[in-house]
């Protein structure tokens, strides 16, 4: 087996309190410099994680545990400030459903800007473009601005995009609750067939019995440190318990 | 930044659509905006202050009208650029926290932008020149060409720098703004550079000719506006053999530098917008 995502000993620290103007430095020097300007948090520390390709792996713990972190630094939107992150193949990330997505743009045009954004060529949009639609089932309001669609048809769309960018590694964040009762089935339902082609997927969610139908690994992060590896089943049962 | 061309593309199609959304009038508020600025200016200064040739007025600049003309919307390509692009990191701040995609292409897609809005501008001054006996040789369209490269590269570099920092520390836009507002005055686009040799003298004046933009305007002086005079007036010694050169390579530099810092602060970006 290769591996798909190799993360070593990466840490992350936040400045909770930003202090730029130069009023409140001034008052800071005045007050005889008590306390410190910038406070400061880590959201992660030194953690490991290799994902073999193919494996189905849930990031799980509570508000504020790093799981987005985590999985930002992952897709290569967070730099970390020690530590390394290697990934193998294209990574695709759902981290929000829509946020490539222009209000004033009609579906069309949104299908295209997103899919470039999400690392498709002209060739590959236009070839998946029809199987984009009807798995959105969005018809004939494709060419209206997204601005009029329903907030489902809205993440129809920008998730149907999504799963056909065709990444060998998948990220998603909290978007499962897409839609309705039936096309959230349809969207899980293409999630395990893309795990079951073999592609590597990392999720970030909440629900935990969704999870525990998708994936197979489970891994509980507690205040930036991992605190539990192995089946998605003892990670469920270790994160009730708790 | 070649291999994302598809993306820059859209990048670039997606402002042209949305600039004007909802508007009636629409991409025609780009026309408008510099006609009457134009207007005002030809009033004010050509007329009011006396810097159009007249019966009355000789020692005034021929044909003013082309003169402001082709330095505005030179001058109005650099500042929507820049301006732009300065703010093109923090106005895309939700993308750039949420996927991974070459950052550079928001500044970049700017610059694009307002060469789009440049070129009917372009067009409308060719026609002006037509109907005033305009007869350009090859050499001085060449020049134009030069003038145009130099604005571009330079308004990419300082968006890059300035889009970055803006990130950090949102003085940055403001500080564009007043930079922008300088960048009017501190080229000949209203004056004539006869009169910036005369007040300061050689020396001075060399300083004042190394700033790409003053280069860049002179460029389409030289290139729309002296060839429907006699041609008596001339322009700036050196012009073609130091100042071209000299100006691309000062927007080359910006440029380089600009890449520098980007790439030096873009890794925290997600973090801090």
């Amino acid at each position: 087996m290769t591996t798909a995502i190799e993360v070593t000993g990466i840490s992350k620290q936040f400045v909770l309190r930003h202090t730029r103007s130069l009023k409140e430095a001034f008052i800071w020097l005045i007050k005889g410099r008590k306390g410190d300007l910038s406070e400061k948090f880590h959201a992660l520390r030194d953690v490991d994680l290799v994902v073999e390709q193919g494996e189905t792996v849930a990031l799980l713990g509570f508000n504020g545990s790093g799981k987005s972190t985590l999985l930002k630094h992952i897709s290569g939107v967070m730099i970390p400030d020690s530590g390394t992150v290697r990934t193998r193949g294209k990574v695709a990330g759902l981290i929000e459903v829509g946020a490539g997505f222009h209000h004033d743009l009609s579906g069309r045009d949104n299908v295209y800007l997103n899919g470039a954004i999400l690392g498709m060529t002209e060739e590959q949009i236009n070839e998946r473009f029809q199987s984009i639609i009807d798995f959105a089932e969005i018809g004939q309001f494709i060419d209206t601005e997204v601005k009029f669609y329903s907030s489902g048809m809205y993440l129809r769309l920008a998730f149907s995009v999504a799963v056909h960018t065709n990444p060998e590694v998948f990220l998603v964040d909290e978007i499962l609750a897409v839609g309705d009762e039936p096309f959230q089935q349809k969207c899980i339902a293409k999630i395990q067939e893309l795990a079951a082609e073999g592609r590597t997927l990392v999720v970030v969610s909440h629900d935990l019995d969704l999870v525990s139908r998708i994936c197979s690994r489970g891994v509980v992060l507690d205040h930036g440190h991992v605190t539990f590896d192995g089946s998605i089943h003892d990670a469920v049962a270790k994160l009730r318990g708790a | 930044m070649y291999r994302q061309r598809f993306l820059l593309k859209l990048l670039v199609r997606k402002e042209l659509k949305v600039r004007y959304r909802g508007s009636v009038l629409g991409i025609i508020w780009s026309y408008v905006k510099p006609g009457v600025q134009f207007i005002v200016f030809y009033v004010a200064l050509g007329v009011f202050l006396g810097l159009e040739q007249s019966s009355t007025n000789k020692s005034g600049l021929p044909n003013y009208a082309i003169y402001l003309f082709s330095g505005i919307i030179l001058i109005n390509f650099f500042t929507e650029a820049l301006g732009n692009a300065s703010r093109s990191i923090v106005g895309n701040g939700g993308l750039i926290k949420k996927i991974y995609l070459p950052r550079q292409l928001f500044p970049v897609a700017s610059v694009w932008v307002s060469a789009v809005h440049f070129f009917p501008q372009l067009l409308i001054l060719v026609v002006a020149c037509l109907f005033s006996d305009w007869h350009p040789s090859f050499l001085q369209l060449l020049a134009a060409v030069a003038g145009f490269i130099i604005i571009a590269l330079l308004a990419t570099g300082l968006g890059l720098l300035f889009g970055a920092a803006n990130v950090y520390f949102r003085d940055s836009e403001n500080f564009v703004d007043m930079l922008l507002m300088i960048a009017t005055w501190a080229s000949p686009v209203m004056y004539s550079w006869t009169m910036v040799q005369h007040k300061l003298g050689e020396a001075w004046y060399s300083i004042y000719q190394v700033n790409p933009i003053t280069i860049a305007v002179e460029t389409f002086h030289y290139a729309f506006w002296l060839p429907t005079t006699d041609g008596s007036a001339g322009i700036p010694p050196h012009l073609l053999s130091l100042w071209i050169p000299v100006g691309l390579l000062v927007s080359a530099a910006v440029l380089v530098w600009g890449q520098l810092t980007f790439r030096r602060l873009e890794g925290r970006f997600a973090q801090e917008l």
